[in-house]
Order: C-alpha cells, then sequence, then structure tokens
C-alpha cells in the first residue's frame, strides 16, 4: 500500500481497575496478562497495534468481549486508553487538549453506533443536522446539508418523522448520514448492522460499499460478523482477549491464518469470493495453450465459469509478464474446498 | 448468647441449628413479656437521663447560635437566611396576587385593589386549556370538573393558597432536585455525600422538617414553602440522577463523538433524552408538594390544609371532610395532569399534528376571553367571584350523617374496636414494652448479620444506638409495635387482594384506579373519617396507617404476580400443575422479592403516617415531634425525628436486605 496512514496505534492499552497505570507501567512494555489480572485488573484493549491508510476500508473483528468496541473508543478518544499512542494524521491525540479533541470530532470525525443513537426527542433532519447545530451553523445552511445528506441515504420525505417511527434500517441510515453531515475524513462505524436483520443487513452492506466509492472516507469498521469482514474490508484485523492476533487482507487470513483461532474464522468463509487467479495458480510447465488470460487479483469466484468451460488452462498476466496458470482442477478444489 | 447467635447464624440453612436459634429467641422474648414490673433495673428499659446523649441540648443551642450569632465576616447567618426568604417570598406574593388577593392598589391604602385577582372562570378555563393539549377529552371533563367542584362548594379560596403554594414550590424543588442530580450524576464522590443525605431527608417524618424552618424563617407562608420545597426535593434528584445515568451509553458517546462541549452534552443530549423518565420525577414533586403544603398549614401556610387542621381540632367533621374531599379533588387533578405530561413525552409527529386545540390563534382567543372576564368582572361580580349564595355546603350534611352512624352504630364500633383494642393492641404492646434494649440490639445485629453480612449488621447497630443513646426507646418501641402491627394487618389486606388482581385482570383494571387514588391522598385526609368513626386515640391512628400504608402491598404483590415468566407458567401446565399449584409453587415464590419490596414500602409509608396521626393522640415518638413542634423545641424535635428515620431505615435494610436474599436464591440477580 503506497497510500498515506490516516490512522494509527502503537502499544495501545486499555487496563480497567484502580491504579491501572501504575501498575502498567510497573510491569513493563508488554507485561503478562495474567499478571495485570493477579493485580485486580481487567484488560480490554492489549498492546494493540495497526495502521490504517487513507480511503481504505479497515475492518476490526472480534466476537463479544474481545474488546474491539473498547479499541475503536479508544482511537476515537471517547475511551482514555490507559498507555500507548494514538497518531491521527501524524499527531497523537492523546496529547491534544480537551478543546482540540472537540475541534477534531466536530470537523474530521464522524461515528455510526450499533443500536443508532439518534436523539428521540428530535426529528430526522434536525438529527442529521444536530452535529451541525453543535458547531453553531445558521439554520438554513445546516438544514440544507442535512437535506443533502438524507438525500444521498435515500430517507428524502422522512425529515420530518421522529426516529421512533423509523424501522431499524432506516433508524441506521439516518445515523448514517448524520454521522457524515460534518463530512469527517476519518469514519468509525461500531458494529452498525448488527442489530438489523439478515436481509436488510445486506442491502445496508451494498448501501455502505456504494457510498464509499462515492466518498472514498478512511474507515475503521467494527463487526462481530466474519463474513461481513471479508465483504467489506480491505483489511481485517481479528481480536481475542483484547489482543490483535492477525492483520491482513482476507485472502491473507485465509492462506496462511496466524493461530488456530483465525483458522477456525476462516474455516468457514466463502473461498470462491476471497481467493484469487495469484493464489490459485500454479507454475506454467514448459509451453501449453492457454484459453485466455486472467488478472492476478481477480477473484474465483469471478473465474470460475469461464475456465470451467474452456478445454484449456487461463494464464495469469500481470503487466504483460507471465505469472502462471490456473486450470480447472484448480478451480474445482477451491469450489469444493480442497484448498 | 451474642456470640453463640452469631455462630448459628453462619449456619445458613434455612432450617436447622438457625430456627432452634430464633425459637429460642423468641422464648427468651416471651420470658422478658412475662417478668413481673420492676424485675430488671430500669436502666435496661430506658437509658438515665445522665447517661444520655446530650444531642437535644446540642442542636438547640447551635440553633440559636445560628440565627443569633453566627455570621462569615459582616454577612451574618440571619441575613442570608432573610435573603433566602425573599427569593422566595417575591414570586409567592405575585402568584397569591393573581389567584387569591389581587394586586393592592400602588397609591393610598385603602384605595381598594388595583386589580383583581383572576377568576374563577378564567383559571378553570386555562386549566382546561392545559389539560386539552394532550388531546385527551376525558381529562379536560376531570380538570375542569374538579375545579368547578371547588367553586361549587365554597372551596375556591382556600384551594387557590393551596394551589399558589404548589405553583412556587413545584418549580423551586424541580429546579434545586436536579441541579443536585445532575451533580450527582457528574461526580461521583458528591453522589456518595448526597446519598445517605437523601436518605435520611426521606425518612425523616414531616413534622421535622416544620421546625427548623419555624425557627429560621418564623411562622408564615415562606417557612412552608422552604419546608415544602425541601421535603418535596429528594425524588427529584434521584429521579435526574437516575434518569441521566439510564441515557444509553453511545448516545453519550455520540454527543462527544459530535464534539459537543460539556455543557452542549448535558443540555442538548443528555437532559431531551432523559426527559421521559424526568417527567416522573416532576409528578412525584408535584404530589409530594401537595401532600406536605397541607401539612405545613402547621406552621402557616394557610388555605386547605389549615381548613382541615382547625376542623380536626374542633373536630368539626363536616367542615373537615369538605375541606378534605377538595385536597382530595385538586390532588387527582394535578396527578393526572402530570401523568398526561409524562406520557406525551411519546409523541410521534402525527400526533402532535391532531392534539385537541393546538393551535395558537385558539390560545390566543382564549387568553382574550379570559381576559376580558377578568374585566367584566368589574361589572359583573359573579365573573370574578363564585356567588356565595350559589355554593352548596354539605358540611351540615355529613356531620348528619356521623351523627347517625354514631347514634345507631355505637354500640357495633365500640364493641368491634374494644375487642380490638383487648385482645390484638393491648398485648402486642405489653409484649414489646417489656423488651430491654440489649436485648432488642442483639436480635437485630444477628438478624442484620445473617440478611447482610457484617456490613448490615453494623448499620443496624448504630442506627439502633442512637436512638438508645438519645433516651427514646421506649418511645421507638411504641412507634415500632404500632408502625409494626399496621404493617401486618396492611399485607395481611393487602396481599391477597394484590394476588386475587395479579389473576385476574378485570380485578386488577377496578383494584388499580382505587389504589392509584389512595395514593394520591394526601395523608392528612385519611385521618378524617377514622377520626370521624372511632374518635382519637391509638386506635384510630392504626385504622389511618393501615388505609395509607395499604396501597404499595397491593400493587407490589399484583405486579409480581402478573409479571411471572410466561414460559415457566407454560411449564407449569405442561406439567400438569392445577391452577392453585401454579400460584403456590411458580408465581407466589417467583414473586416474593417483590412482595417483600411492597411490604417494605407499606412500613415506610406506615411510619410517614404514623407521625401525622400525632394529631389524633398517639403517644409514641410522632407525637414527641408534634410536641417539639407546637414547643418550637428544634433539638428535641429534630432529634426524635432522626430516632423515627432510624427505625424506618433499619427496617428498610433489613427488608431490602431480604429482598435481594430471596432474588439471588431464585437466580434472579438483576
Amino acid at each position: 500500500m503506497s497510500r498515506p496512514v490516516k490512522l494509527a496505534c502503537r502499544h495501545l492499552w486499555k487496563v480497567f481497575g484502580p491504579e491501572a497505570k501504575r501498575v502498567l507501567r510497573r510491569l513493563g512494555p508488554d507485561p503478562d496478562p495474567a499478571e495485570l489480572e493477579r493485580a485486580g485488573l481487567i484488560v480490554a484493549v492489549a498492546n494493540a497495534e495497526l495502521v490504517v491508510h487513507a480511503g481504505e476500508i479497515f475492518v476490526i473483528m472480534g466476537l463479544s468481549g474481545s474488546g474491539k468496541s473498547t479499541l475503536v473508543r479508544c482511537l476515537a478518544r471517547l475511551v482514555e486508553p490507559t498507555a500507548g499512542e494514538v497518531i491521527f494524521d501524524g499527531r497523537d491525540l492523546l496529547r491534544a487538549s480537551e478543546r482540540e479533541m472537540i475541534e477534531i470530532r466536530r470537523h474530521r470525525m464522524g461515528m455510526v453506533f450499533q443500536h443508532f443513537a439518534l436523539l428521540p426527542h428530535l426529528t430526522v433532519l434536525e438529527n442529521v443536522a444536530f452535529p451541525l447545530a453543535i458547531q453553531g451553523v445558521p439554520r438554513a445552511e445546516r438544514e440544507m446539508r442535512a437535506r443533502a445528506m438524507i438525500r444521498l441515504v435515500g430517507l428524502e420525505g422522512r425529515e420530518h418523522h421522529f426516529p421512533r417511527e423509523l424501522s431499524g434500517g432506516q433508524q441506521q441510515r439516518v445515523g448514517i448520514a448524520r454521522s457524515l453531515a460534518v463530512e469527517p475524513e476519518l469514519w468509525f462505524l461500531d458494529e452498525p448492522f448488527s442489530a438489523l436483520d439478515p436481509l436488510i443487513r445486506r442491502e445496508m452492506q451494498n448501501e455502505f460499499l456504494r457510498l464509499q466509492a462515492l466518498l472514498a472516507k478512511t474507515i475503521v469498521f467494527i463487526t462481530h460478523d466474519f463474513e461481513e469482514a471479508i465483504r467489506l474490508a480491505d483489511r481485517i484485523a481479528i481480536m481475542q482477549n483484547g489482543r490483535i492476533v492477525q492483520t491482513g487482507t482476507p485472502e491473507e487470513l485465509l492462506l496462511a491464518p496466524a493461530t488456530d483461532y483465525v483458522a477456525a474464522f476462516t474455516a468457514g468463509a466463502p473461498r470462491a469470493r476471497i481467493l484469487s487467479a495469484r493464489a490459485i495458480m500454479r507454475p506454467v510447465d514448459g509451453s501449453c495453450e492457454f484459453a485466455g488470460t486472467l488478472d492476478p487479483t481477480t477473484r474465483v469466484a469471478d473465474l470460475a465459469a469461464a475456465v470451467l468451460e474452456a478445454e484449456r488452462p487461463f494464464a495469469v498476466v500481470e503487466n504483460g509478464r507471465l505469472l502462471g496458470m490456473v486450470d480447472r482442477q484448480a478451480v474445482i478444489d477451491v469450489l469444493v474446498g480442497k484448498r | 448468647m451474642a456470640s453463640l447467635a452469631l455462630r448459628e447464624a453462619h449456619g445458613g440453612r434455612l432450617f436447622g441449628p438457625a430456627a432452634v436459634g430464633w425459637l429460642a429467641a423468641a422464648g427468651l422474648s416471651l420470658l422478658f413479656s412475662l417478668l413481673p414490673p420492676r424485675t430488671l433495673p430500669a436502666f435496661l428499659y430506658e437509658l438515665p437521663r445522665d447517661w444520655r446523649l446530650p444531642l437535644e441540648t446540642w442542636l438547640s443551642a447551635s440553633m440559636a447560635w445560628l440565627v443569633e450569632e453566627a455570621a462569615i465576616g459582616p454577612l451574618r447567618f440571619r441575613d442570608l437566611t432573610r435573603a433566602l426568604a425573599a427569593f422566595v417570598e417575591w414570586p409567592l406574593a405575585l402568584v397569591r396576587a393573581l389567584l387569591v388577593e389581587g394586586f393592592a392598589g400602588s397609591g393610598s391604602p385603602g384605595a381598594g385593589p388595583f386589580a383583581a385577582p383572576v377568576s374563577w372562570l378564567a383559571v378553570i378555563l386555562l386549566a382546561g386549556l392545559l389539560a386539552a393539549r394532550s388531546g385527551d377529552r376525558s381529562l379536560v371533563l376531570l380538570v375542569t370538573g374538579s375545579l368547578a367542584y371547588l367553586a361549587l362548594f365554597g372551596q375556591w379560596p382556600s384551594a387557590m393558597v393551596t394551589l399558589s403554594s404548589i405553583l412556587i414550590a413545584v418549580p423551586f424543588g424541580v429546579a434545586i432536585g436536579m441541579l443536585l442530580g445532575i451533580a450527582a450524576f457528574r461526580s461521583a464522590r458528591f453522589e456518595r455525600l448526597l446519598v445517605p443525605l437523601l436518605d435520611v431527608m426521606q425518612t425523616v417524618p414531616v413534622f421535622a422538617y416544620l421546625l427548623p424552618m419555624l425557627f429560621l424563617f418564623g411562622f408564615g407562608p415562606v417557612s412552608a414553602i422552604l419546608a415544602t420545597i425541601l421535603y418535596a426535593m429528594p425524588p427529584m434528584v434521584r429521579v435526574t440522577a437516575l434518569a441521566l445515568r439510564q441515557v444509553p451509553s453511545e448516545i453519550r458517546d455520540f454527543a462527544a463523538m459530535a464534539g459537543c462541549t460539556s455543557r452542549q452534552s448535558l443540555w442538548r443530549v443528555l437532559v431531551p433524552a432523559a426527559r421521559p423518565t424526568l417527567v416522573v420525577g416532576v409528578n412525584q414533586v408535584i404530589m409530594l408538594s401537595l401532600n406536605m403544603v397541607i401539612i405545613a398549614s402547621m406552621i402557616g401556610a394557610g388555605g386547605l390544609g389549615y381548613d382541615v387542621l382547625t376542623a380536626l381540632r374542633r373536630l368539626d367533621i363536616g367542615r373537615g371532610l369538605e375541606a378534605g374531599l377538595a385536597i382530595t379533588v385538586l390532588a387527582i387533578a394535578l396527578d393526572r395532569l402530570g401523568q398526561k405530561a409524562a406520557s406525551r413525552g411519546e409523541r410521534t409527529r402525527q400526533q402532535s399534528a391532531d392534539g385537541l386545540l393546538d393551535r395558537p390563534t385558539v390560545w390566543l382567543a382564549l387568553g382574550l376571553a379570559a381576559l376580558a372576564t377578568t374585566e367584566l368582572g368589574r361589572a359583573f361580580p359573579f365573573l370574578a367571584a363564585y356567588p356565595e349564595s350559589l355554593q352548596v355546603s354539605t358540611g351540615p350534611l355529613w356531620n348528619e350523617l356521623v351523627a347517625w352512624i354514631n347514634v345507631h352504630f355505637f354500640d357495633q364500633l365500640e364493641t368491634l374496636k374494644s375487642a380490638l383494642v383487648l385482645n390484638l393492641l393491648a398485648p402486642v404492646r405489653r409484649f414489646l414494652l417489656a423488651q430491654p434494649w440489649p436485648w432488642v440490639l442483639v436480635l437485630l445485629v444477628v438478624a442484620g448479620h445473617r440478611l447482610g453480612g457484617r456490613r448490615l449488621a453494623l448499620t443496624v447497630f448504630a442506627l439502633a444506638a442512637f436512638v438508645v443513646a438519645t433516651g427514646y426507646f421506649e418511645k421507638a418501641l411504641v412507634s415500632v409495635y404500632l408502625v409494626g402491627l399496621s404493617a401486618l394487618v396492611a399485607t395481611a389486606i393487602g396481599i391477597p387482594i394484590g394476588i386475587a388482581c395479579g389473576l385476574s385482570d378485570r380485578l386488577w383494571r377496578v383494584v388499580e384506579v382505587v389504589v392509584d387514588t389512595l395514593q394520591t391522598l394526601p395523608s392528612f385526609v385519611y385521618l378524617i373519617p377514622v377520626v370521624m368513626l372511632f374518635r382519637v386515640g391509638e386506635f384510630s391512628a392504626m385504622i389511618a396507617v393501615v388505609l395509607y400504608a395499604l396501597a404499595p402491598a397491593i400493587r407490589y404483590t399484583a405486579h409480581g404476580i402478573r409479571r411471572t415468566p410466561p414460559p415457566l407458567l407454560e411449564a407449569g401446565c405442561a406439567a400438569g400443575c392445577t391452577r392453585v399449584q401454579i400460584l403456590r409453587h411458580i408465581r407466589l415464590p417467583l414473586a416474593l422479592p417483590d412482595i417483600l419490596l411492597g411490604v417494605n414500602q407499606t412500613i415506610m409509608l406506615a411510619l410517614s403516617m404514623l407521625v401525622i396521626t400525632a394529631l389524633v393522640g398517639t403517644r409514641d415518638l410522632g407525637q414527641e415531634v408534634y410536641i417539639a413542634l407546637t414547643k418550637a423545641d428544634v433539638g428535641k424535635g429534630l432529634v426524635a425525628g432522626l430516632c423515627v428515620a432510624c427505625i424506618a431505615m433499619i427496617a428498610d435494610r433489613l427488608v431490602s436486605a431480604a429482598a435481594a436474599h430471596t432474588r439471588r436464591r431464585l437466580g434472579l440477580v438483576p
């Protein structure tokens, strides 16, 4: 990735309990969690390291209690980390004053919440315009911008409804519109679709991808659903017991799971949608004729039909260079789950 | 003995050595009650005067010092109280002028009022409009009907005095309560400081509020209002802290992410989001204010409470009942109006569009009409003040009714009364009063230890020791006897009714209305019919206490029974349980924690009512407070009041611990 780093954290810890800061400092840079627990502390995030590039969808995946929600709150500094650094555009957020934090959140960050967190006493329009109202943007201007956002998420005509009059999916559209109203550079989504029905969830994921294609924000997306993660992510970080156990593209996780825990998630994943031609190609033996050429990044699901129909294998070519070939057997192996 | 009992307490089983221990304790208590008088030295029943903690003298002296001498630099404490009084006095004078007295002419004295008070018609009209905003036709009828009743039965001026007190006390109570609640929400340390204070404030008997006010601010409406504000505020503090804490953490996070400053986050996000719960607190403040403003007539609040009080003192049942009914009517109207406001938080877009009368033009037109009534009132006096010739008085009717009952049913009532007094009240009283204080302390500590461990045992010990050390142990036993017996009777009546209501929806709908009404009545009102039938004495006091304390026993039991999880009922049916078996083995055990909470509430209400019954002649702690009030003896009043609070807190801690204990045992831990 050659894109610039937007957000990073280093040695980030969040430990709950009395005197957590002092105990953590005493135990050194990377203490054993068991030792912290003996000191009566609860570790929510342990030594987290991550780098998010501009324009990337970075997914943090973990089951409940894995610390993912706390981690994202540390990144947004809603929760004060116990130790470590959070670097946003080259400066440490943890050193920003309260006033500076307010300014950063007002103009450069947005967040979508699992249970929507809409204000029950405000209409859809007022909810979306709320972050602007807080900044003191005049009513006419903020309502204009709010209406544009409402249009963007497809809720025209419902501006004057109250949140409780909307379905869950519609409420989350309001939440999305609201978080986008200040045109943030960094967009946090904390399990935004977890509270929705499966069908609606799928629809909202598509909607989300459509918006991202349009807006190209830097995104930190939290989920407990591995399928959602691989559907949306450029890269995924998997968390377990407060630790990030592996970070990588979906394909990297699938091909080289760092632990059994990661392997357990990838075992049931739709491999054809994740693996690319590069991952399943084999070296070209001698001279042979090809049915056609493939880009190495093409997903198996997209090339399968063509390869299976053709008599001959396909060549995998990058910048005019022959990298390898993909034949029927390789595709069938993926489809039946052999590799 | 104590150590033995303590060791047994560790047994933990429901029956077994512990049960034997309790049996032995009961036997010992019985033995104490059978001892001939003066077998044990007198100091075991009440500490001699020179052993006591001279708290009363200290309190009186420090109060006197506060009023006479205390000063911070040039600012004397007395000036501070005057300033505080002025702060309330001005708005009160304004509202009173509006509703009752009219504005005096600014020119020469005796020039007649500059403007008459708002006419009765205009008040009814405005109240009706307020009710109409909810879009509920029956509420409009209820509110206007209630006010019309007040006019028709000649209670208008007194009712307006009471209403103006409430109109001032409620906003102050709500505002102060909310600010304190917010402070408690923001600072855990402040809350730790505040909560015990609130506990005491909510358990100290109402009379105890009146005393310091009387001392600091003198006799009159201002001290009455201040006492009312102080009394009605604690629930608002609790509700505010709770409501803010209940706002989902995501909403709080959102406020931070939107870049709210802490002030914006509080006033633009948290408080509006907490509004539905906050309005419940406001409603509570209204009801408590009404209750207190009636009682505060003892220190000069005037109004309906004063009418009841004078009627009670003269045993003029008819007048008292009329004023009491007027209070009831006012209370119900205010309560329903407040509840409607509470549920209005759930307004939706459609509903807000079609309220009964929501257009500003309607407001304007009716406002003008109201003004016109007032102006026209000069020409047509009946518009300004409800004409006396059209008033109806039911007083004589009630008096005749009482006379009739007393002529025809005197023997029956008297037999009932003496039978109960001889066979129930007197023996229980004798039994309790025979217990020496060291033994009672031991029992309380053991019970505390069994139910809640060392901490609870210590708390209970400290509270009880306070009562002993201040020399109010015997009076406290009388209070315990009255409250215990009343609470017992109230639960014995209330729980079966509650169970029946839990099983039948139709019955519950009827009983709920009755219970709601019982709970809106200010405690004063209960005294009237009781005195009417049984005259003064402990028996009358007990009946009034039972009536007042009945509601929570019914409500909580019904709630607990109705709340049984349906899967468990289905499981019971599937296992072939009969209806009775389902009730016995499923509904009742699961409802037990709720029922215990109801019992707790019943005890608390009984205690607060007990003090009021000092007016009909009891000889307990309440009477001590009341006497102190009439003598303006601050030290005695406060100490006796604190003793009542101690009893309340002991009962509360023990019963709550028992409820928590059963809840844990049933696996219902929240």
